[in-house]
């Protein structure tokens, strides 16, 4: 029998990452990398960005943010380097370390929400 | 029974015309392609200032306080620019994809391109005000 691909379970964590991405991290970035440190708005206090981050919906949607949309980036970026510069006998290697970041963020992100006091 | 071959990607046998590095600099298109790919770092960046973020405040108010004082830095603003063009860059192209990904046909004619990816822009700016609400409303 042929080697079954893994191939349809990586696209679907792509397209899914994509989704997100594309909807949350615009507005995430303008507000977090541009409007709090230039000034053009008050960047949210430590108890009320806490207790935000605390509920466990929060939880639930940041653990979305920071894992789906991690490997999209990785599934994106391995075929950058795949077809933008050739190096096609890399393949294995950039396949490992691209999905191995996306999974190291993954594990990390579940981890720090889990210990959030 | 004989084995049936793995596939491999890489041929050294078969004639290949040799494609320059620099294809995808040679058509506006390709180049486009390109930056849409590129949009994939600044997807890991923002992943991993929220993972700060989120770390930041686990450690305390000081580490929070640093947090937000390093975004301020002027490298990290420049790179957050350069970021946000792309991942705007990602939203468009990939609202605009879903026409194209799923043609959406009622009464056997198909949808305008711009009605099947009008409700994602509906969603995106649902979505976005709904994250400042919560973000700065919650105060």
């Amino acid at each position: 029998m042929a080697k079954r691909s893994n191939e349809p379970f990586l696209w679907s964590l792509f397209s899914s990452g994509g989704m997100i991405a594309a909807l949350m991290f615009p507005i995430l970035l303008f507000l977090f990398g541009l409007a709090f440190p230039l000034g053009w708005l008050e960047a949210p206090g430590y108890g009320s960005l806490l207790a935000l981050v605390r509920h466990p919906l929060t939880r639930l949607v940041l653990f979305g943010l920071c894992s789906l949309p991690l490997f999209h980036g990785a599934h994106r970026f391995r075929f950058t380097l795949y077809d933008g510069l050739q190096i096609k006998h890399l393949n294995e290697l950039i396949a490992v370390f691209c999905y191995g970041s996306a999974i190291a963020g993954t594990i990390l992100a579940a981890y720090l929400l889990w210990i959030i006091p | 029974m004989k084995q049936a071959h793995a596939y491999t990607l890489y041929r050294p046998k078969w004639y290949r015309k040799r494609v320059s590095t620099w294809w995808w600099a040679q058509q506006w298109r390709s180049f486009k392609f390109i930056l849409r790919e590129l949009s994939s770092i600044a997807v890991g960046y923002v992943g991993a200032m929220l993972l700060w973020m989120i770390w930041s405040l686990i450690q305390g108010p000081e580490s929070y306080a640093n947090f937000l004082a390093w975004l301020k830095s002027p490298l990290i603003i420049v790179m957050s620019l350069i970021a946000f063009g792309f991942v705007l860059y990602h939203s468009i192209t990939w609202f605009n994809l879903a026409p194209k990904a799923m043609p959406v046909r009622v009464g056997g004619k198909r949808l305008p391109e711009w009605m099947v990816a009008a409700p994602n822009y509906v969603a995106w700016i649902v979505v976005s005000a709904v994250v400042i609400w919560f973000v700065i409303g919650g105060k």
